[in-house]
C-alpha cells in the first residue's frame, strides 16, 4: 500500500540551516548535511530544502549542497527556492537532486512549469504555493510569503498541474508557524480539484496534526520543519502513532 | 567489479552513481558499445520520457547491444520499461528483453504514483529482503504482469514492480533512493 509521506524541510541559508516563523525571524539549526543524514536514519520519507539565501554565490553554494546531500542520503529529496529557469533546474538535477520546487518564478510566468516539465518531466517538478485566506479568499503570496499577488489559491493550482506541476506544496501562511495543526480545509478541497500529490505544510506542532492531514486534509504528505529540528516530535514515534490510527506508513 | 552505468542523456544518473559509492564501487559513465561489452554488470537507468530516451539509444545503436549483452544488466524505473515490448508513452517500441507492455495508469487516484510502496519480490534480486519492504516509486506508465515478474505492487492496479529474465533484471522503483532495503537490493545485483 502506497504510504503517507513525513517530509522534513531544511530551510538552507548560506549553507546552514534556518527556520522562520511566520517567514521572518530566522534561528539557526544546523548543518544541513548532517541533519538529512540524521533524517534520513530515523526514517524521514524524503527531504525538502528550501534554499532563502539570496547571495550572488548562490547557484554554486546551493549546487555543492545539493551534491553533497545526494552523496550523503539514499531516500529522495527535493530543492527550492529562487529557481527561475530551466538551466537552473538543470544543474540541480544533475548534481543529484531529485525534484525541484519552483514558486515565484512560476507565478510570474505559468509557462516555465511546461517547459521544465517538458524537459526533465512532470515527476520531477514540485509547484509551491504560499497562501494566505483574507476575508474569506486564499491569496498567493510570492517572495516566501511577502508579496500578495491576484492569484487564488485553487485557480492557481489547477493552472500549475495543467501546466505539468506533478506535485504540489501548499502552505498556509495562516498556520505557518502557530503549530495550531494544518490547513485541512484548503488542503481537502486542493485534493479534490488535481490529480496530482498535495504536500500539506504549515502548522504542524503535535502528533495528532499530522493523523488530521491525512484523514480530514486527505494530504498524501506533511512537511514540517522546526517541530522536527528541536526534536519536539521524533520521526520514528511519529510513525508508530500514525501506524496506531490506520493510516499507511513506512 | 567493473560497473557501468549506461549514459545516453537520461536524468539523476549521479543518484545511481552516489548509491554505488555508498557500496564502495566506483561506476564508469559511458555510451560506448566497447566499453559496456566489456562491463561486469550493466545498470540502465531511465528518468525523463519514453520515445526520446528511445531515440538517443538508437542514435548511439545501444538499443542493438542492450538485448545481446550476457552480464547482468539492471533497468531501473524507466530504463526497465525501455527493456520491454511496447510502452504506450509516445506509442514507443521498446527493446523486447521482456515479453510484455507498458500502459499507463488508469485510475481515480493521483498520477504519477508517487511515493513508498511495499514490493512482494521473490528470487535472487529480493534475496534477505523482507516481504513487502517499502520502496520508493514514481512513475505514470508499469508494466503489465507476466511469467517475468519477480516483484509485485499494488496502486489501483496490480503491476511488475520488477522484472527478470536470465541475466536481465528491472526495476520500476527505485534501489537508490530507497533506503537501506534498495541498497540490499543493488547488493544483490551486484553481487552476480
Amino acid at each position: 500500500m502506497l504510504t503517507k509521506r513525513i517530509i522534513p524541510c531544511l530551510d538552507v541559508k548560506d549553507g546552514r540551516t534556518v527556520k522562520g516563523v511566520n517567514f521572518v525571524s530566522l534561528r539557526d539549526a544546523g548543518d544541513p548535511v548532517e541533519l538529512a543524514q540524521r533524517y534520513a536514519q530515523e526514517g524521514a520519507d524524503e527531504l525538502v530544502f528550501l534554499d532563502i539565501s539570496a547571495s550572488e554565490e548562490k547557484r554554486k553554494t546551493l549546487a555543492k549542497l545539493v551534491r553533497d546531500v545526494a552523496q550523503a542520503i539514499d531516500i529522495p529529496f527535493t530543492v527550492g527556492g529562487g529557481i527561475s529557469s530551466v538551466a537552473d533546474v538543470g544543474i540541480l538535477l544533475n548534481n543529484g537532486a531529485d525534484k525541484v520546487s519552483i514558486n515565484s518564478a512560476a507565478v510570474r510566468r505559468p509557462k516555465l512549469i511546461r517547459e521544465l516539465a517538458q524537459r526533465f518531466g512532470t515527476q520531477s517538478i514540485v509547484v509551491a504555493i504560499d497562501a494566505k485566506q483574507l476575508n474569506n479568499e486564499w491569496i498567493v503570496h510570492l517572495v516566501g510569503g511577502e508579496v500578495p499577488t491576484e492569484r487564488r489559491l485553487f485557480e492557481w493550482a489547477q493552472e500549475a498541474v495543467d501546466n505539468g506541476a506533478g506535485e504540489l506544496l501548499f502552505t498556509s501562511m495562516n498556520h505557518d508557524g502557530t503549530k495550531q495543526g494544518f490547513a485541512n480545509n484548503a488542503l481537502k478541497q486542493l485534493s479534490e480539484l488535481v490529480s496530482v500529490p498535495i504536500i500539506a505544510s504549515g502548522g504542524a506542532g503535535e502528533m495528532t496534526h499530522f493523523v488530521d492531514t491525512f484523514v480530514e486534509g486527505n494530504a498524501d504528505a506533511a512537511l514540517a520543519a522546526s517541530v522536527f529540528h528541536f526534536k519536539e516530535i521524533g520521526i520514528p514515534e511519529l510513525k508508530t502513532y500514525l501506524d496506531q490510527y490506520q493510516i499507511p506508513v513506512r | 567489479m567493473n560497473v557501468v552505468i549506461i549514459d545516453y542523456g537520461a536524468g539523476n544518473i549521479q543518484s545511481i552513481r552516489f548509491a554505488l559509492a555508498r557500496l564502495g564501487i566506483t561506476a564508469t559513465l559511458s555510451d560506448d558499445v566497447a566499453i559496456i561489452k566489456n562491463a561486469s554488470h550493466v545498470i540502465f537507468p531511465g528518468v525523463g520520457e519514453a520515445s526520446s530516451a528511445m531515440e538517443k539509444l538508437r542514435t548511439t545503436g545501444l538499443d542493438k547491444l542492450l538485448p545481446t549483452l550476457t552480464q547482468p544488466v539492471l533497468g531501473i524505473c524507466l530504463g526497465m520499461q525501455l527493456m520491454c515490448n511496447n510502452t504506450a508513452e509516445g506509442k514507443t517500441k521498446g527493446l523486447g528483453i521482456f515479453d510484455t507492455d507498458v500502459v499507463r495508469f488508469e485510475t481515480k487516484l493521483n498520477v504519477p504514483h508517487m511515493g513508498w510502496n511495499t514490493v512482494s519480490g521473490k528470487g535472487i534480486l529480493f534475496q534477505n529482503i523482507d516481504q513487502n519492504s517499502h520502496f520508493y516509486l514514481v512513475h505514470s506508465f508499469y508494466a503489465v504482469p507476466n511469467e517475468n515478474m519477480v516483484g509485485a505492487c499494488t496502486y489501483d492496479v496490480s503491476f511488475a514492480a520488477a522484472l527478470a529474465e536470465d541475466n536481465f533484471f528491472g526495476t520500476q522503483f527505485h534501489p537508490e533512493k530507497s533506503g537501506a532495503v534498495g541498497a540490499s537490493l543493488l547488493q544483490n545485483f551486484l553481487a552476480l
